[in-house]
């Protein structure tokens, strides 16, 4: 398709410009602030929904490829493009913005322009995240994602902020310096910074081994895996709520796509070797975290070890794959776990993003997290129950529900591996209900169990906004699912054709 | 007008579901009565049409529908559809379905007439009856999980009705679960045809068949163990969930704390029934496993007996017919194992209307009693409520088996069938469902006897305000004890004898029971007259008679058998311990685990030893590190020298 917009350049560069002009409008003028935000989303997003409507899902080629060179001495060039696995994380990111936009509206008390400025931003950089076909380009905006992640937990943050934010700091800089020393040298091998050429590059298995290790250090943080999920729930109890939504809703996300962008197609024969390490880690984030949720008596942390639980999915999808081609010699059943590995992906996206939504309007009104402070809310905010019930079923992966379409994928691939695999991800149908209902029934549900919660107000129109809009996709893509899968398919069977043919050299 | 079958299919799904979201969303719009019209009239609208569809399948032998409605997604090859699969079977659990959940639409009007949320309740019914006729109407496993999630959710939500009572959100919750167990095995099931038969169309399924029997799969290495038997016993652990069987029971006295109606539309007549659909749907699956058959045997008679005897221990009325319907399923099982589908499926039909009609009667006996359902506390009522008082009985006798009932026909079909069947385990399951004809009568009529007759035990301020219960809730009540007494004797002969199922239930030959009762079979009055040359007639009239001696002419009996017999007693009371110990072990066990790695495992471990470990370790080194960075050179060229040396160490012993 011959269009000389620069779609991709258009949706990095409008919310981070965006986000610059807000900040210059300052404080003072706080409502030409929410709206201008408001307005950048909006238009990010409409630009977002053009680059679907334009997209050819019947290939797997990169489309709206945009490239300039940037450091010509050592090849670097501003490379974007997006292919079925990027683009539905994009739709998701630019959507994510607006909802966050709206739920600082009249939350957010200082420093409002900052914030908003913070957000879009972030958004920019998300989009060049997914959109990076030059390695050096997507570490710069993996790395620079960090800068105003950091500042939003760091200024608008809970009372141990501090602790968090460099925790979730360091955990993930550590990673990511793993990811550059993998990157610099895939580049003294080849050349290139090209990740479609890093993806053709014959690599000994030796080497590819620690490429992917290093690799692994880097996304295995992000997404998180056991063990090194434990800078999540610090972070999102001391983040703001915007923060929490957008660390869940993507930047989670950030780190599965670069197990399938690049320790996938980069580092194959190592990911089949490392395969049974790859699930045990994922069954284990499944079952152990699990359970660990379970004891959370904070609503904020028992959210983030749901998400490390249902990222486990991800992983598991991305990687069992291996395991069904020796069993069944068809490749349909691993290309089904990736395609809900990835539906996962955007599921959790919608859902957790809801979820923390949820916890922050009951923060805003009672100022705790806290299971114990809670009960019988359905008495006095029936509008907020409703929601809220839909999103803790789906949650617990309720058909009907965008949950439970990822996981049903994943489970039956699991099956097509091991029974046992597959038998002990299938539990989170029955842990996952239990941390999740068990929250509700404690918050909402009894009688009225204190004064503070006798006062509570019911949600009101720009709440109920909100959350309906995330209703909406949780429902429509749990009932029809279809499309999410047309956009994924053709790039998702040429990756896993890739990726099961040997590369080594 | 039957060119067009799949626009009417479509409206006997979508109709409920319109009422609902209309009475959910809008209900303050509304208002209470435009809830209960909305919902109404859009169950009443496919509650028509599905009798209408049935006249077209079942009367006028039109063609079974088997269509994809959309495609919910595709991989590659692979399509999961969301279609429907109407023939004789389905159809006929359409009917049911749809016109038990009218009448208790109907019901619910006189009895949450008072309720805060009568909206809320409306909508809630209605979005049950949609996902059940999902379940029931599917022509695919990923949409009969959505209607079997589906249900289980609204199941939840209605137990937890009454949000402020501590057991009923107590109870919901357990619901819940308690069926995600089942659900877990039923997902591996389906992951299992998935595999095997490489789709999850159910025709595309059954043609497969042939191919997959023999297969074996290696669940533990060196033990091959045949897919089917696996895939089938995975599906009916689902079923255990949704059916209440033994061990996976629990559940079901408890969800007893809902409101009435729902006690009769989900947890009698049709949710608790999606398991016994199931296994039917599945029978070309479940036919070529005798291990399955015989598990599913012996698993619904204990079922039969022993939630039986818990029956009669109980007080609250309402409990006593929740355990009489985990018996009956259990006799529905005992059905399936015997391959006696057909069978299963009549006991369904015929119970789903006498088991909603007693719990209706109980409801109406509870709004007469001020919501006090202790039977201790009742006694005498049917002098006050005689319409009440005479269609419980009719329910009591139809759940009895007393000949010419609906139950007597199913319930000897069962006990018949499972005479004659083979299997592994059929000699046990004979001797439990003979046993809980006696138990049976005795515990109905334990009820019967201490509600509406003997001594009145009802405290002042309630006897002065008793009387019958208003028309909305006795006219239901006598509706459903038409098809309770006669709907047995019509159906019996084609049902069971006449290939009435046709394809939509395959029976292999070597274990067709009821064409080996058939063949004995003339008619309903031979049918009839046969039984009382067998011993179940007279061990329900037994029953009576003993349920008479005990609670009207002899009151004190019953206590002392209890104190001769402590420990039965006891053991009866505590319901075999089941709850306890699923408290204790499983709950508690969870928790604890929970707490267990959260504050061992990340706390301790990861961030104490491992995370700030790191970090008090690089603290440490820093802290040398600094010493040696002393400003002096020849601290310098000291450290320098060290390095060299280890490097040339290394390099001498060919390291680098």
């Amino acid at each position: 398709m011959e269009m000389n917009i620069p779609l991709l350049s258009l949706l990095i560069w409008t919310p981070v410009l965006g986000g610059i002009w807000v900040l210059y409008a300052g404080d003072r003028q706080e409502n030409t602030v929410k709206y201008l935000s408001l307005s950048v989303s909006i238009i990010t997003f409409l630009m977002s929904v053009g680059l679907y409507l334009q997209f050819d899902s019947t290939t797997h080629e990169m489309q709206f490829v945009e490239k300039a060179i940037w450091i010509e001495s050592f090849n670097i060039n501003y490379h974007l493009g997006v292919d079925g696995i990027a683009l539905p994380l994009i739709l998701l990111t630019t959507f994510t913005t607006i909802l966050v936009i709206l739920a600082a509206w009249e939350v957010i008390e200082h420093r409002i322009s900052q914030y908003m400025a913070a957000f879009l931003v972030l958004t920019g950089l998300m989009n060049g995240v997914f959109m990076a076909l030059d390695a050096m380009l997507f570490y710069f905006f993996w790395e620079a994602m960090l800068i105003p992640m950091f500042l939003i937990i760091g200024i608008w943050g809970g009372p141990n902020r501090v602790y968090a934010t460099v925790k979730f700091f360091l955990y993930t800089f550590l990673g990511s310096v793993f990811m550059l020393v993998a990157l610099l040298y895939l580049y003294s091998q080849s050349g290139s910074f090209n990740i479609i050429d890093l993806q053709m590059l014959p690599i000994s298995l030796d080497v590819q081994k620690l490429i992917f290790i290093a690799f692994f250090l880097a996304f295995a943080v992000k997404i998180p895996m056991w063990p090194v999920h434990t800078w999540l729930p610090d972070a999102h109890v001391e983040a703001p709520t915007g923060g929490s939504v957008i660390l869940a809703a993507i930047m989670l996300k950030m780190g599965g796509y670069g197990f399938i962008r690049f320790s996938l197609p980069i580092a194959p024969d190592a990911s089949a070797a490392l395969d049974e390490f790859m699930i045990v880690l994922s069954l284990i984030a499944i079952v152990y975290i699990g359970f660990v949720a379970l004891a959370q008596q904070d609503m904020k942390k028992l959210i983030a070890y749901s998400s490390i639980s249902h990222m486990g999915f991800v992983t598991l999808g991305f990687f069992i794959g291996f395991k069904i081609v020796a069993n069944t010699d068809s490749a349909d059943g691993a290309v089904m776990g990736i395609e809900g590995a990835m539906m996962q992906m955007i599921s959790h996206g919608f859902i957790s993003g809801a979820l923390f939504l949820c916890v922050g309007v009951l923060y805003d009104r009672m100022h705790s997290r806290q299971i114990n402070d809670y009960g019988g809310v359905v008495n006095t905010m029936p509008v907020f129950a409703a929601f809220m019930m839909l999103f803790a079923m789906a949650n617990s992966g309720l058909p009907g529900t965008s949950g439970f379409v990822g996981e049903f994928l994943v489970i039956l691939s699991s099956f097509q591996a091991s029974f046992w695999i597959a038998f002990l991800a299938a539990l989170t149908l029955i842990l996952g209900a239990a941390y999740t209902l068990w929250m509700y029934k404690r918050v909402m549900f009894g009688d009225i169990a204190n004064e503070n919660v006798a006062e509570l107000k019911d949600i009101n129109s720009r709440e109920t906004l909100i959350l309906s809009l995330l209703a909406i996709v949780v429902l429509v893509f749990g009932v029809w699912p279809a499309p999410i899968f047309e956009i994924m398919h053709a790039t998702i069977e040429h990756l896993f054709n890739h990726i099961i043919h040997p590369k080594l050299g | 007008m039957f060119e067009n079958m799949e626009k009417i299919y479509l409206a006997i799904v979508l109709a409920p579901l319109l009422g609902s979201v209309i009475a959910g969303l809008f209900g303050k719009l509304i208002g209470r009565s435009g809830a209960h019209w909305v919902t109404i009239i859009g169950v009443g609208i496919s509650s028509l049409l599905s009798m209408l569809a049935y006249k077209h399948i079942v009367f006028d032998g039109g063609e079974m529908f088997n269509q994809t409605i959309y495609t919910w997604l595709s991989i590659g090859s692979l399509d999961i559809n969301v279609g429907f699969l109407v023939d004789r079977l389905s159809v006929s659990m359409m009917v049911v379905v749809t016109f038990v959940s009218w009448m208790i639409h109907i019901y619910t009007i006189g009895y949450m007439h008072d309720d805060p949320g009568y909206q809320r309740f409306f909508s809630y019914i209605s979005l049950f009856t949609f996902a059940m006729l999902m379940l029931v109407m599917s022509n695919n496993f990923m949409q009969l999980f959505f209607g079997w999630e589906g249900v289980g959710l609204v199941s939840y939500l209605l137990i937890g009705f009454w949000y402020k009572k501590e057991s009923a959100i107590f109870a919901n919750m357990k619901a819940f679960l308690v069926n995600r167990v089942g659900d877990f095995g039923f997902l591996l099931g389906i992951a299992g045809v998935l595999l095997y038969f490489g789709s999850l169309d159910y025709m595309e399924v059954f043609a497969e068949t042939a191919a997959v029997d023999g297969l074996t799969m290696e669940i533990f290495s060196g033990h091959p163990w045949s897919v089917i038997t696996v895939i089938c016993i995975c599906l009916f652990i689902g079923a255990m969930g949704k059916s209440a069987q033994v061990p996976l029971h629990v559940w079901l006295p408890d969800s007893m704390e809902g409101p009435t109606p729902i006690s009769a539309l989900i947890h009698a007549a049709t949710m608790v029934t999606a398991g016994i659909f199931m296994v039917s749907r599945m029978s070309p699956l479940f036919e070529l496993s005798e291990v399955a058959l015989s598990f599913i045997l012996v698993i619904g008679s204990i079922t039969a007996l022993f939630m039986g005897l818990l029956g009669l221990v109980q007080n609250d009325i309402k409990r006593v017919i929740a355990y009489s319907t985990l018996s009956q399923l259990g006799y529905m099982t005992v059905a399936l194992g015997a391959s006696a589908y057909a069978a299963a499926m009549f006991h369904l039909i015929t119970h789903a209307f006498f088991k909603a009609l007693l719990f209706l009667a109980a409801g109406s006996v509870i709004i007469g009693m001020h919501h006090e359902q202790d039977m201790r506390k009742m006694g005498g009522l049917y002098k006050y409520m005689p319409i009440t008082w005479i269609t419980s009985l009719l329910g009591s006798l139809a759940l009895i088996g007393f000949p010419g009932t609906s139950g007597f026909y199913s319930k000897d079909a069962i006990i018949e069938a499972v005479h004659h069947s083979a299997l592994p385990g059929s000699g046990f399951a004979y001797f439990a469902v003979v046993a809980g004809v006696f138990i049976t009568a005795l515990y109905s009529f334990r009820l019967f006897f201490m509600t509406f007759h003997g001594k009145e035990r009802i405290d002042k301020h309630t006897w002065e305000h008793l009387h019958e219960s208003p028309k909305v809730v006795t006219v239901p009540l006598a509706v459903l004890a038409i098809p309770s007494i006669l709907l047995g004797a019509f159906l019996i002969g084609p049902m069971l004898f006449g290939g009435y199922f046709e394809e939509s239930i395959f029976v292999a030959a070597k274990h067709d029971v009821l064409a080996e009762i058939g063949a004995d079979y003339h008619g309903v009055w031979g049918f009839t007259l046969h039984a009382f040359q067998a011993a179940p007639v007279y061990l329900a009239l037994a029953g009576v008679g003993v349920a008479w001696l005990f609670y009207i002419k002899y009151p004190a009996v019953p206590a002392q058998i209890a104190g001769r017999f402590g420990f039965l007693h006891k053991l009866l009371l505590e319901k075999y311990y089941f709850d306890s110990f699923n408290q204790s072990v499983f709950a508690g066990g969870t928790r604890k685990i929970g707490s267990f790695f959260w504050r061992i495992g990340d706390i301790r471990i990861i961030d104490g030893f491992f995370v700030n470990g790191t970090a008090l370790s690089i603290r440490w080194f820093s802290g040398i590190v600094r010493t040696i960075q002393s400003g002096y050179l020849y601290d310098y060229a000291f450290s320098m020298i060290i390095g060299l040396l280890i490097l040339l160490a290394l390099f001498v012993h060919h390291l680098i």
